[in-house]
């Protein structure tokens, strides 16, 4: 028997407004797999987004969902979590939303460690404004605001959260289906705020700038760039040139904000 | 039982009645004049069982704020000038979501960084006016500590009971004056809750007006399952574009305040009766009117003060009356004029209204009230 995704998706809000070819849709089934196998009750699951594509991804599943303001989803996640620390918070968007305009919100969020789950879909690029380049845009790559090619050196963003401070942090791609709710439901699991990177495809405003003759060149490209942790280990510098880690690529244990906050607050209360 | 009584600071004062009001959990980032706020409630908060989160920047103790209030727990930010610009990104969709919640800004000098330790009048316009698109807005200058605390306790009850951001602004001077004030006992203040929704949750809509124009609220994590977004939405809380829905969700979400003015503004009138000379002014300013009309008096000029304690709605009805009475009307303010043009909008030109500004960060004394009462003679 199939998996019954209409338990978890609204009635009557699909068609979703994605292209044919986005990713999005295929990790939004991850996401609800990795839901359902963690055992999250949908009423006491918040799942928390900013602006873009990738951000709209909460008006399609029945949780208590929250489509926020560009760049905030976390912020606004961090609010639910600290008011009320028994809910389980996860928050979506895309990659310009997540490490641009919300990157302050994302850094604070990994050093605090707060228990949210932080489900990034990265397909460097703006696609809901019509492609301009984003801060995870390869040099050199085409986007409408690029038509010379991008001067910026992107972000990584799992080295970013790492960096920060979030105690789990995965890598998967959009094409690797069945390993997106593996990464997402371990993330879930964990006690603490963890990243998981999910590489996706804009075929609709990426790809077409970028000779992508097709939806499906863009997905063979997720195929061929993505290296396991464990092959990766034993590969060169040279060996990894143009490839990208795929995994879990940090995992640590430690205090969680909002229960230690629960602990200070017994502690004051108790005199 | 005496009352417990205290000589405390206004920005003391209002996070007590914060937690008076049933406020369990506050989002702030530091700004002068408006920290003692958050200071207090980082030590209080914990004792009453609420959070205290400090943000990584303005916008994200807003947001921190509403995602909290969906969770059906009473909150509180605190900021001033720079930080309530920073805010009014997300004022607006707390504007649009309907999401109650309570935002003190202690005005300083601007624009810009201006003068942080200086008192300021100026944000009122942008407590109406900040954020982008049509919404509405409720707004109360206190004049007293005694005041803070009480319209902090108004300020939930308003929020809560019309699903709507109310924002309380002393100036810097109310915000960090000292003086008495008695703690109201338990029970002696109203403290309104929003209401629960009463149909289960396969029938719940956000926005159900069959309900009125302030739907219930649901919180998250109640057995509740609803979608909350800035887009503009339909009853049942998901996004739309269709014409008719959008307008008449827009235009509700500007009646429900609208219609409720009259329950919603307060003001104070001090030797108003006979007055040939009305003062209008609020907060700090307020009091050097008081004593400026009071020196009037003594030589003889009828002066009177309209004290405005909701600044929005605006007391509109209140001042066209007033207009209608007095000889002149003169609004001392710590701007260059923001309450002069509201009062002449009301006034219609039935008398003439004069204004007596300052914005160099000293506050307006009797001395120059009493001048400008002279002038206007």
């Amino acid at each position: 028997m199939g998996f019954d995704y209409g338990k978890y998706i609204r009635p009557g809000k699909l068609p979703h407004i994605w292209c044919p070819g986005c990713g999005h849709g295929i990790v939004m089934k991850g996401l609800i797999r990795a839901i359902d196998s963690v055992g999250f009750s949908k009423d006491m699951t918040s799942i928390v987004s900013g602006i873009g594509c990738a951000s709209r991804l909460p008006g399609y599943v029945d949780f208590c969902t929250l489509h926020t303001t560009h760049g905030r989803g976390v912020a606004f996640a961090t609010g639910i979590k600290m008011a009320k620390p028994e809910m389980n918070v996860i928050c979506v968007g895309g990659d310009g939303d997540g490490v641009a305009i919300g990157g302050n919100h994302f850094i604070h969020a990994c050093r605090r460690n707060i228990d949210i789950t932080y489900l990034i879909m990265n397909n460097n690029i703006y696609g809901m404004t019509g492609g301009q380049f984003s801060p995870t845009t390869p040099t050199g790559a085409k986007a409408s605001t690029t038509p010379y090619g991008n001067p910026d050196p992107p972000f990584d963003i799992a080295k970013l959260a790492i960096g920060a401070g979030a105690t789990f942090v995965a890598r998967g791609t959009a094409f690797h289906a069945a390993q997106i709710d593996k990464l997402l439901a371990e993330a879930m699991r964990h006690k603490g705020f963890s990243v998981v990177e999910i590489l996706d495809s804009c075929p609709t405003t990426y790809g077409r700038r970028n000779k992508y003759k097709s939806v499906i060149e863009m997905m063979n490209h997720l195929k061929d760039v993505a290296v396991p942790l464990s092959a990766a280990e034993k590969m060169t510098a040279e060996q990894l040139r143009g490839k990208v880690i795929t995994g879990v690529l940090y995992k640590e244990n430690k205090p969680e904000y909002a229960s230690e906050y629960r602990k200070l607050v017994e502690r004051v209360q108790a005199g | 039982m005496s009352k417990k009584v205290a000589f405390m600071q206004g920005n003391e004062a209002c996070a007590h009645g914060a937690i008076y009001a049933g406020c369990r959990f506050f989002a702030g980032y530091p700004i002068t004049p408006s920290t003692e706020v958050a200071e207090v409630l980082s030590a209080e908060l914990p004792k009453v069982g609420g959070s205290f989160i400090q943000m990584e920047d303005e916008i994200g103790a807003m947001a921190a704020v509403i995602g909290a209030s969906l969770t059906g727990v009473k909150a509180l930010t605190a900021t001033s000038g720079p930080g309530f610009s920073l805010k009014q990104e997300n004022i607006g969709y707390a504007c649009i979501t309907e999401v109650p919640c309570v935002i003190i800004n202690v005005m300083r000098g601007g624009p810009s960084t201006g003068m942080p330790t200086g008192p300021s009048q100026s944000d009122v316009m942008q407590a109406k006016w900040g954020t982008h698109g049509d919404h509405p807005a409720i707004c109360l200058v206190p004049a007293s500590v005694q005041e803070l605390f009480t319209e902090t306790v108004r300020a939930f009850n308003l929020s809560e009971k019309f699903r709507t951001p109310v924002t309380v602004m002393p100036d810097e001077i109310v915000g960090h004056m000292r003086e008495r004030i008695v703690f109201p006992e338990p029970g002696e203040l109203e403290v309104v809750n929003r209401p629960a929704p009463t149909v289960p949750p396969a029938d719940y809509r956000p926005y159900d007006t069959s309900f009125g124009d302030v739907p219930p609220l649901a919180a998250f994590g109640s057995g509740y399952r609803f979608h909350v977004t800035g887009l503009n939405k339909a009853e049942d809380g998901f996004p739309t574009t269709r014409a008719g829905i959008v307008q008449a969700e827009e235009e509700r979400q500007v009646r429900k305040i609208e219609k409720a003015t009259d329950e919603i503004v307060t003001w104070e009138e001090y030797l108003l009766d006979d007055a040939d000379i009305a003062i209008v002014a609020f907060g700090s300013t307020s009091r050097s009117a008081r004593f400026a009309v009071n020196e009037a008096r003594k030589h003889g000029i009828r002066a009177g003060l309209f004290r405005i304690i909701t600044y929005w709605p605006f007391p509109e009805k209140q001042i066209a009356d007033l207009a209608s009475r007095v000889k002149a009307i003169i609004t001392p303010e710590m701007n260059l004029g923001m309450t002069l043009h509201e009062v002449r909008r009301c006034v219609k030109g039935m008398t003439p209204v004069s204004g007596i500004f300052r914005v160099d960060g000293e506050p307006i004394g009797p001395a120059q009230i009493l001048a400008g009462i002279r002038e206007v003679m």
